[in-house]
């Protein structure tokens, strides 16, 4: 059994007088325990409001979420509150984009690390610090005994996301979920910060939901990968397939778009013409369509069907690529 | 970790890897990364990493706190409020006499024209009862800064309640607290002040504490609210609820804290506005009815304004001191807020 099984997840925000905006639009993937699966995408294609959804963190008012997100055999979405409060951070952990501003400013980096010891797994304050400083000697951050009484500002961005990381693992959740976690680092950093993960996930069997719009980040990491455009699910294949041979003109095009250390001098790097803006609703065709090098008549003519491909994958598209990609 | 002074000297290890010197390997750095530094570089490490463990954590206040003493306008501010709230503790041994008697000396020269000058018993002469000026200058302080203080400080719990209250909550807590401080601050905070103290029925300079008090309460609890608001939108504090902390942790412990500072800073700038209005209810003839009390505004308003022009000494020195009083804690509060303002973080 899967450990998480998103089914026709679907969230529609709705402000008074305003039309509807469907953000993800019947989104269905699964994670079985210990894997590593992306979601990928340019900005606003859904990926973090999936994540949001997921975790039930939307706002409580202006958005109507439908579907089933099975955790565990249980329903997140139908759980009261309270029970999904408990779940959160112990079964499921979250990283998130920018390690700064998801530190809270005014209270030292090992209270934060212990708050949660004490929430879920009942520690007294003595306990969970003792056990912070393990959390953070274990996600690689020098003389911890020091940086369990320093505030967030005094230490670096990269050791911000290390204590970030450390405080969503710190209860052995099964499931971490992280919204584009080196997003907000410098090349160098993100380097670490994923071997980290990757090393983390292998030794603690924690399945990890990839959220990115980085596809160096996806090839080095995920084992599955979920290509997500206008809130839809566009292309899923395993990684080395997905690189080998992307199918989807968008996938392609994205891969494409990479700019290569091999390419030749004077090159014009390439781009998926248009933006995220130009497209129509699913509801009349494919709202890749717009910007799509492979459009035939049938893209304008009702939304694509999800169908497997003989390798094992989905893929929503009436005219495919077909070339392969030489892997770098 | 071992102390960077008692390690051998640079000299000592030119030869060769001093062996002492590696046992005690500091704690929290690898062996690899051990062996490809010199002796030298080592300890000079040592010594740095010991520098900052010995600084400790930062806070922001702490850090707020080392901006605000480079500010030379901040420490010409807080260096008039530490003068007057030195003045408000010794009143006993600064002033020569006992504030509220009266001295025949001085009243069998008091008419209606005439009211003694400085003399070296009473180096500012004496009031329109024949009492010591400069004793009820200086005791006027004790009375000045209580009244600003507590007032503030009464002001500044209510309106953090209410705004604390109306931002973490939202919906209709936060619309019928919100009227209601709307309505408070349609009304000119003196005219409010002024009717509150109208309404008690007997005056006491606890009538007048409370009236001041309560016109700065919308002010902080709007201002709570804002910035609770904010907080309720950040990231931290949805990281917060994305571990699963419960609710009132969250208010209490990463919202409220984040958002007091703007409060904190208003609370400082508040305490001359609460010094100023609970001088203008004395000025008013609304403040404390007992007349041996030495207050800076009954003072200016009483005294100073009927006798003028035979002595205009009597205006003179409490208006500066009540100007110069709140002068001191404006230049204090706007310091404080540059220096709490993050955007002001260099």
């Amino acid at each position: 059994m899967s450990l998480l099984d998103v089914r026709d997840l679907s969230v529609v925000f709705q402000r008074r007088g305003e039309r509807p905006f469907t953000a993800v639009d019947k989104v269905s993937f699964s994670v079985e325990p210990g894997q590593t699966v992306g979601l990928v995408g340019e900005s606003g294609c859904g990926k973090s409001v999936t994540s949001l959804a997921i975790m039930g963190l939307l706002p409580r008012r202006g958005n109507k979420v439908t579907g089933q997100v099975m955790f565990d055999g249980a329903d997140l979405l139908a759980l009261r509150p309270d029970d999904m409060r408990d779940r959160r951070g112990r079964d499921i952990g979250m990283i998130f984009q920018d390690p700064l501003s998801s530190l809270n400013p005014v209270v030292p980096i090992g209270t934060q690390v212990a708050e949660v010891l004490e929430r879920h797994r009942g520690m007294d304050r003595k306990a969970a610090l003792k056990e912070a400083r393990e959390l953070l000697d274990a996600v690689g951050i020098p003389d911890p005994n020091r940086r369990l009484k320093e505030y967030p500002h005094q230490i670096s961005g990269g050791m911000r996301q290390r204590a970030l990381i450390a405080i969503a693992l710190a209860c052995k959740p099964r499931l971490l979920i992280a919204d584009e976690p080196t997003t907000a680092l410098d090349v160098t950093i993100q380097a670490q910060i994923l071997t980290l993960l990757k090393q983390l996930v292998d030794e603690t069997g924690t399945a990890l939901i990839m959220i990115t719009h980085d596809l160096g980040v996806v090839a080095g990491l995920c084992d599955t990968v979920n290509v997500l455009y206008g809130g839809k699910v566009v292309e899923r294949a395993a990684r080395h397939e997905l690189f080998a041979r992307p199918r989807h003109p968008y996938t392609h095009g994205l891969l494409n778009s990479v700019p290569r250390l091999d390419s030749p001098r004077g090159e014009r790097l390439h781009a998926i013409r248009g933006s995220v803006a130009d497209n129509i609703p699913w509801a009349e065709g494919c709202a890749f369509a717009p910007r799509c090098d492979n459009v035939v008549d049938a893209c304008l003519e009702g939304t694509p069907p999800l169908e497997p491909t003989t390798t094992g994958g989905d893929l929503r598209c009436n005219n495919p690529v077909t070339e392969e990609v030489a892997v770098p | 970790m071992s102390d960077p002074i008692t390690r051998p000297t640079v000299g000592a290890q030119r030869d060769g890897v001093d062996p002492a010197a590696v046992e005690e390997k500091p704690e929290g750095v690898t062996p690899s990364a051990i062996g490809r530094l010199g002796e030298r570089k080592r300890a000079r490490l040592d010594a740095l990493a010991q520098a900052s463990a010995d600084k400790g954590g930062v806070s922001l206040i702490r850090d707020a706190f080392r901006r605000l003493r480079r500010n030379p306008v901040a420490i010409f501010g807080a260096a008039i409020v530490a003068l007057f709230v030195l003045v408000a503790i010794f009143a006993p041994l600064l002033a020569p006499h006992d504030p509220a008697q009266r001295f025949d000396e001085l009243t069998k020269n008091l008419t209606v024209d005439s009211i003694p000058g400085a003399s070296s018993d009473f180096p500012l002469g004496s009031d329109p009862l024949g009492r010591d000026f400069l004793s009820r200058m200086i005791y006027g302080s004790r009375q000045t800064l209580f009244v600003g203080v507590v007032a503030t400080l009464i002001g500044l719990a209510l309106g953090v309640l209410i705004g604390a209250l109306s931002g973490a909550f939202g919906g209709w807590i936060d619309n019928i607290l919100m009227r209601f401080t709307d309505v408070m601050l349609a009304l000119p905070a003196l005219l409010l002040a002024i009717s509150l103290v109208a309404m008690a029925s007997r005056s006491s300079q606890w009538t007048v504490i409370l009236a001041v008090a309560i016109v700065n309460v919308p002010i902080f609890a709007r201002l709570l609210r804002g910035s609770m608001l904010a907080q309720r939108e950040s990231d931290h504090v949805l990281a917060a609820r994305a571990l699963g902390v419960k609710q009132h942790s969250i208010v209490l412990r990463h919202m409220l804290p984040n958002a007091m500072t703007a409060v904190i800073v208003q609370a400082t700038l508040t305490l001359s506005t609460a010094i100023l209005e609970a001088a203008s209810l004395s000025f008013l003839g609304l403040g404390d009815p007992d007349i041996n009390r030495a207050e800076w505004g009954l003072m200016l308003g009483v005294d100073g304004q009927r006798y003028f022009e035979v002595r205009p000494e009597l205006a003179y020195y409490p208006a500066i001191a009540i100007i110069v009083v709140a002068l001191g804690f404006t230049l204090l509060g706007e310091g404080m807020r540059e220096a709490i303002d993050p955007k002001n973080r260099r």
